[in-house]
């Protein structure tokens, strides 16, 4: 009986490559036939904006005659990868899902492709997203939206639902996503994946369409932690590249998944966030947070709750750092140089072709926040609003500092909800923001996050979320942790979850 | 429209002028500022480019740390309090220029700030406060086609040239400068020079006015004589070369005069210079004051140079160039004149090392200053690239001195410098140059000369010396040159005596 390779976790994979079981081709070849075979058409999942079928390939290929000569790049050489289309790949299109990029191919690697492929991973393609990564549900990419494995009608969160639910329907085993509020974690909870936010600046942004460059991260998704652990440590590393980028080497991350896994919590010290529970999370999203809570303290944690009173701030600070910066990065798309370019009739100057180009580029989201923060930049409002907003910043920081003076690490509930209908909340902005409340103020400190599944709730069957948070440069706790309860979930729900149609046949 | 123009002495008589100089400095850095990218000028357009400075997505800027160190001992030249912390701030506009629409430069933290720049002019000094050095990056550069103007509007297309982009700058701003009188465009042409002098000294900047790696905006208003108000200003534009300064200066008092008493405002906007005719016209309003929100740059850290590196950095910077002048002025014995001469000539650090290998002062500026400027002009080159080392010249004018060469001589030894024919002393043995030092050649000439002009010979017998110049001639002529021709009369007087 054959092997479903798409059902194996990147660490299974890797092995069997190393053991000659299996050739990167073959893996190559059996998810770009689950891509071919889930993602197209009108019922699609569209988690890929584009497909590099022939170079994916070619990379297999180089891949295997390394293993044959004795020689891998790295333990994850062979395995392929899919990656957000936030991240330049040279030569493969980037479109940071907007119109305004439809076409752009990158002269240049982003740091972390670059790592991607010096390690000899196969770059399946390109992942969809909100337009700039503007967005918690993938409704707002140019290119339509993608569609919940879990159920077709449904969000896979955003803005990474591409990267998300592509390693949900095992169409790649390993993703890279962004995460500026939540858009690695939040997609997560709602796709049943684990998805971290590593500490900011440990792993490069050059190359990285910004969105806000002071919240912004790359992370990984995958379906298990030790998983996530192999991809954060290939990524991860001071750049030169990146001024943001911390001289510290985040490192022991896999190291600390295995250990977490054998489920011994003795003496953790776990802080449940006061503000991140309420009437504003959905009663089946809450039981399963209680349940892994309970499971946590069977494993010897500590849990106590623990109070961080300036996250109620968070949400309205991240709305004008965020569109302050993005107002700014976004300015470039001028159709000057690259990109979509509108010309009017006429005679039009330069600038009546950088406004026809910007209104016809951008999506009403985007622009939306262009005007939000070039108000909040304005001269006159800055100190009200842009000032303000990072007064609370360093408020939100502080709290963390003593949050964790109390515990190891803090755990909520990664979303409010489970993934809602496609369509829902589109004409409801403030409402779409509300599903980054737990994951945003992590990106405000810059300190790391994980979301792994917590199970599925029982008012509708959709995966829920738990994220943990952990101080600056201690992503290794996050691994400890989260390996340790995705090893007792898993076993007490008798395997991973997955959707019932995409779940490994018996 | 037409401008009255009010006569410069009314001007005076009526007003008092405030000046504020905006000075933008690119440094001679190897790369860009916040990328690696060479900066050398005249490269073919968009040939030194790469994703930062194209501002295309997903790049990145890092800060060049010898633009930092460049702007530190400017800084620290003007007198100016070094910030122990400082970040960059994107100044956001849209120009097609732009390659992000907005500038990455400093805002509030600037890297320099509280210092002054002393200028002399007609014997008094003035004391020009600095308010702030900072760094930023150049945009890059736009040719508009087809227009009359030569500007955006009017012009079929444009285009762009983004070598220069990211070039590191530092723009040097004054505060207002008070009571200068009718010394204004004196004291705005006295500062500006200064400051060039001063920054090439320091080695950081090529401060080649011409070729625009030093600009100047020159921001000018007028008030009531005797009134401590300031009047509402112009910003004239790129004033790129001393003498437009001044007349730059000169025009826009004798033009805001012009409007105050007619009875009219003067409009808040931006000028440009037109060097031609030395007069401004409007460019945009400024009235409705741009607003670049301004805000920390998120790519990149804050700037926090040590005070160890800041004293480091001190104790790199050059002797004053005012100091240095008077210093060697006074050594030198050279007269105001001659002084003024090799500062013009850009001859000042080529005499000093000429000195420093043994030659006379007067010597090395004779040298520097005639035969070398003479060939450097005609080959349209500096005067130090003429092809010569002070070295060398020393050398030549030791030759003089000890009386192998003489003048007519040692500029064949020129010609042979220029040539590259090897060392003095290679070229006088290639080309048989050296004087005739043994008097038994000399005399020998002498005799066959004083016989083929018996005339001249009485005549010199007869007490008129003046007539030894022919025999002396046809002395040089036989031994081409190469004789002492002081040598020569003493021997023709002991012949005849």
């Amino acid at each position: 009986m054959s092997v479903s390779w798409i059902h194996r976790t990147a660490a299974e994979q890797a092995e069997a490559l190393a053991a000659g079981t299996v050739t990167s081709v073959e893996l190559v070849r059996a998810h770009l036939d689950q891509i071919g075979a889930t993602d197209e058409g009108e019922n699609g999942i569209n988690a890929f904006l584009h497909v590099d079928a022939d170079g994916a390939l070619a990379q297999a290929k180089a891949s295997d005659e390394r293993r044959a000569a004795g020689n891998p790049l790295h333990e994850l050489d062979g395995v392929p990868i899919a990656i957000k289309d936030v991240l330049t790949t040279k030569g493969l299109p980037t479109t940071a899902g907007s119109k305004m990029l439809e076409g752009w191919l990158p002269p240049y690697d982003g740091t972390v492709t670059a790592k991607i492929k010096a390690a000899g991973l196969p770059i399946l393609g390109k992942t969809n997203m909100d337009e700039f990564a503007m967005g918690s549900s993938t409704e707002n990419s140019a290119y339509g939206p993608t569609r919940n494995p879990w159920d077709h009608t449904r969000i896979p969160g955003g803005s990474g639902g591409g990267s998300a639910a592509a390693v949900g329907a095992f169409q790649a085993p390993l993703a890279i996503g962004s995460d500026t509020g939540g858009s690695i974690r939040q997609p997560g909870a709602m796709t049943g994946t684990v998805g971290v936010k590593p500490t900011y600046g440990s792993v490069s942004r050059y190359g990285v369409i910004a969105l806000a460059n002071s919240l912004d991260q790359l992370g990984p998704v995958t379906r298990t932690v030790l998983d996530a652990a192999l991809l954060q440590e290939l990524i991860g590393g001071h750049d030169p590249k990146d001024s943001t980028s911390v001289p510290q080497q985040v490192s022991g991350l896999v190291e600390a998944a295995r250990a977490g896994a054998a489920g011994d919590l003795g003496g953790l010290r776990v802080g449940v966030v006061k503000e991140l529970q309420g009437d504003a999370w959905a009663p089946g999203v809450v039981e399963r947070f209680d349940e892994s809570v309970e499971v946590l303290k069977k494993l010897g944690a500590d849990v106590i709750e623990v109070s961080l009173p300036s996250f109620v701030h968070a949400m309205a600070a991240y709305y004008l750092i965020l569109p302050a910066e993005c107002s700014s990065n976004l300015a470039k798309f001028d159709a000057m140089r690259y990109g979509l370019r509108v010309t009017p009739d006429g005679s039009p100057s330069a600038e009546d072709v950088m406004k026809a180009s910007r209104d016809a580029g951008f999506g009403d989201e985007v622009k939306r926040r262009i005007i939000i923060g070039t108000y909040a930049l304005s001269s006159g409002y800055y100190d009200a609003y842009y000032g303000q907003a990072q007064k609370i910043r360093t408020l939100i920081i502080e709290d963390f500092k003593k949050a964790f003076g109390q515990v190891d690490v803090l755990v909520s509930p990664t979303a409010p909800t489970t993934a809602f209908p496609i369509g829902e909340k589109v004409d409801d902005p403030l409402s779409m923001y509300l599903q980054d409340l737990a994951t945003i103020p992590a990106n405000l400190a810059g300190v790391p996050g994980i979301s792994i599944p917590s199970g599925v709730s029982s008012e509708d069957g959709l995966p829920t979320g738990i994220q943990f948070l952990a101080p600056v440069l201690e992503d290794a706790r996050l691994y400890r942790v989260g390996a340790a309860l995705e090893a007792a979930l898993t076993q007490a729900w008798g395997g991973p979850i997955a959707p019932a149609a995409y779940k490994e046949k018996n | 429209m037409t401008e009255t123009l009010i006569d410069f002495d009314e001007v005076i008589e009526k007003f008092d002028p405030a000046m504020g100089l905006e000075v933008h400095v690119e440094l001679n850095t190897n790369t860009k500022m916040f990328c690696g990218c060479p900066t050398e000028f005249g490269a073919p357009p968009n040939t030194q480019v790469c994703p930062t400075c194209l501002g295309l997505p997903g790049a990145m800027p890092v800060v060049n740390a010898k633009a930092v160190e460049s702007a530190i001992r400017i800084g620290l030249a003007l007198n100016c309090e070094i910030a122990e912390w400082c970040r960059f701030a994107r100044k956001n506009y849209f120009y097609p220029d732009m390659p992000k629409n907005f500038q990455t430069s400093q805002y509030d933290e600037p890297i320099a700030f509280e210092g002054y720049l002393d200028v002399e002019v007609e014997g008094e000094t003035y004391r020009i406060e600095i308010e702030r050095a900072h760094m930023e990056e150049d945009t890059g550069k736009a040719t508009h086609v087809g227009g009359a103007t030569g500007r955006i509007h009017g012009a079929d297309h444009s285009l762009i040239d983004y070598n220069r982009a990211g070039i590191p700058l530092i723009e040097i701003v004054t505060k207002p400068i008070l009571n200068t009188g009718d010394k204004a465009p004196l004291v705005a042409r006295a500062y500006v020079s200064a400051l060039r002098d001063l920054i090439k000294a320091l080695g950081v900047s090529d401060v080649r006015m011409d070729q625009g790696s030093m600009r100047c905006d020159v921001n000018l208003s007028l008030a009531p004589k005797g009134k401590p108000v300031l009047g509402t200003r112009s910003e004239t534009k790129n004033v790129n070369s001393l003498r437009s300064v001044e007349r730059a200066v000169r025009f826009e008092m004798s033009r805001h005069a012009g409007i105050l008493l007619g009875g009219g405002s003067v409009l808040q906007e931006t000028r440009h210079f037109h060097e031609a005719d030395g007069t401004t016209s409007s460019g945009r309003e400024k009235s409705d004051a741009e607003d670049y929100r301004y805000f920390p740059e998120p790519d990149l850290v804050p700037v926090a140079p040590s005070r160890e590196w800041v004293e480091e950095l001190r104790a790199t910077l050059p002797e004053p160039p005012a100091e240095r002048r008077a210093r060697l002025q006074a050594d030198w014995g050279y007269t105001d004149l001659e002084m003024r001469d090799a500062v013009n000539a850009d001859a000042i650090d080529l005499i000093e090392e000429t000195v420093a290998a043994g030659a006379a002062p007067q010597a090395a500026r004779k040298w520097w200053l005639s035969e070398i400027s003479r060939r450097a002009n005609e080959a349209g080159v500096d005067l130090a690239s003429a092809g010569v080392t002070p070295g060398e010249v020393a050398e030549v004018q030791k030759l003089i001195d000890d009386g192998t060469l003489n003048d007519k001589l040692a500029r064949q030894v020129f010609d042979g410098l220029f040539a590259g024919e090897g060392t003095p002393g290679e070229i006088i043995e290639k080309r048989g140059l050296a004087l005739v030092s043994d008097d038994g050649p000399l005399l020998a000439a002498i005799d066959e000369a004083l016989a083929a002009q018996p005339d001249i010979a009485d005549k010199i017998r007869g007490g008129n010396h003046k007539a030894g110049g022919a025999i002396v001639g046809a002395v040089m002529k036989t031994t081409r040159g190469q004789a002492d021709a002081a040598r020569v009369q003493q021997l023709i007087l002991e012949r005849l005596s």
